[in-house]
């Protein structure tokens, strides 16, 4: 159920987030020493544009990608296809962008100011 | 059931780690997000769910999280590195390399976070 | 030594399982172990099979859930205690009892463009081939394939979508893209570029691991997929 252009997309969307994981995961890893605050976490990227560019592409990619993974799962494993598939990718994409970008938002400008 | 533990071996159990870790993430990420934009909404309720994660259980959670991500992005990795260059013979090795680094990396955030 | 029996299990395609007992050889394959059923225990079961040396084809079965090609497998690489349980191959619409109709499995082949595209006539003086340059090296890997379906029946990506082509399909294109004397590249490029094509490949590597002839064709499909990758860079799309 994959075709050349989501195959691409997943391939591309992959290798973007390779390097971002690899920075959330040094985030995280640094971040939890001592336990986690809503400050601490809106310390640093309130007003940030960099965190908002690394966290915007990330939800960007994610929602691309999650999206095609979920898609061909559906397929292959509850055997599900043609318009409900494209509409259950769609959906899942689509949501995952808007509860993602709505998050980044909210650390980047909103919150405790 | 047999049939499938009979048909097993290392790169498909592989395969089968990469779907079901991505699933997985896909899953978790609604609730991931949706705990972040309490920062927009509400502040203070986003401190009582990271306060949450000062607790053994959740802790361990998110040891499987990060897992999780770390076992999805190294097997991710180890496709594309099958599929794009032209070395293709130490698929096994590569498979165990990106599962213990994800143990590594999540064994590491764990000590960190203790 | 050969007085002791084996417990042999065969699916059927009228439901459900019969049990054989069957005298044991020092010497025996899969498909003696069948042939003796169908000769002096069962003459109604019906199997295939033709040449009894691996070069047919014909005898493939799932045997303890792992598809094998049933002449070349002798009985004690896969008995479990003195039990085997041997069904029809695994993806394929089942006949009766251990015969399934391949026609998905060859009409694939022919989806995938797995024929020759020829520009030359009889006229023209035969080409030389180069058997040492790369690419033949790339094709020679995979024309040994005898259609026995093992990695089609192995394949989980097949049981889950089936458009997808398959693994023998999909390598026989990737042999001709490699292949001096065939003029088909747009076609194969095309019609492995489908939803059913090689991008469907989750590389989990069942018919690599199980080709009897150790042949490899999760790495010819990886080469589909970067050959026509690099079509969508030239298209600029």
């Amino acid at each position: 159920m994959l075709t050349l252009r989501l195959y691409m997309l997943q391939r591309i969307t992959a290798l973007l987030m390779a390097p971002l994981v690899l920075g959330h995961l040094a985030v995280m890893i640094y971040a939890v020493q001592g336990g986690l605050s809503a400050a601490e976490i809106l310390g640093r990227t309130q007003g940030s544009v960099l965190w908002f560019v690394f966290y915007g592409l990330f939800v960007v990619a994610v929602a691309v990608h999650g999206a095609i993974g979920v898609r061909a799962i559906l397929a292959e494993w509850g055997g599900v296809r043609g318009r409900v598939l494209e509409g259950a990718m769609w959906l899942i994409g689509l949501g995952l962008f808007a509860l993602g970008a709505r998050a980044v938002w909210a650390v980047t400008f909103g919150g405790l100011t | 059931m047999k049939a499938v533990i009979n048909r097993a071996h290392p790169l498909w159990l592989a395969h089968v780690l990469h779907r079901l870790s991505g699933l997985a993430l896909a899953l978790f990420l609604p609730l991931h997000f949706w705990v972040l934009s309490l920062a927009l909404t509400d502040p203070a309720r986003l401190d009582g769910f990271l306060a949450l994660t000062d607790q053994t259980v959740v802790k361990l959670a998110e040891y499987g999280l990060v897992f999780l991500l770390a076992v999805h992005m190294f097997g991710g990795l180890r496709v594309m590195a099958m599929e794009f260059l032209p070395w293709t013979a130490p698929q096994k090795t590569l498979a165990a390399m990106a599962s213990a680094l994800s143990f590594l990396i999540a064994t590491l955030f764990f000590l960190q976070a203790l | 030594m050969s007085m002791s029996t084996l417990a042999v299990t065969i699916e059927r395609s009228a439901g459900g399982q019969t049990t054989f007992k069957v005298p044991a050889h020092d010497n025996q394959t899969v498909l003696d172990v069948v042939s003796w059923v169908q000769q002096n225990a069962d003459p109604t079961l019906s199997y295939r099979f033709a040449c009894r040396v691996g070069m047919c084809g014909s005898c493939a079965m799932m045997v303890n859930g792992v598809p094998r090609w049933t002449c070349r497998t002798h009985i004690s690489k896969v008995l479990e205690g003195n039990a085997v349980t041997i069904g029809p191959l695994r993806n394929l619409p089942i006949i009766k009892d251990l015969a399934v109709d391949m026609d998905p499995f060859f009409d694939k082949w022919v989806a995938a463009e797995g024929v020759h595209h020829g520009a030359l006539t009889r006229n023209d003086p035969i080409a030389d081939i180069d058997e040492s340059s790369a690419a033949r090296v790339t094709a020679n890997a995979g024309i040994e394939c005898i259609n026995c379906s093992v990695c089609y029946a192995a394949c989980d990506t097949v049981t889950g979508n089936d458009a997808y082509l398959g693994p023998a399909a999909l390598q026989r294109a990737w042999t001709l893209l490699n292949d001096a004397k065939d003029e088909g590249r747009v076609a194969i490029l095309d019609a492995v570029s489908g939803v059913g094509g090689c991008h469907n490949c989750h590389s989990m590597g069942s018919c690599t691991h199980l080709c009897p002839n150790d042949l490899d064709p999760m790495t010819a499909i990886a080469g589909l997929k970067r050959e026509t990758a690099k079509t969508v860079w030239k298209r600029g799309r």
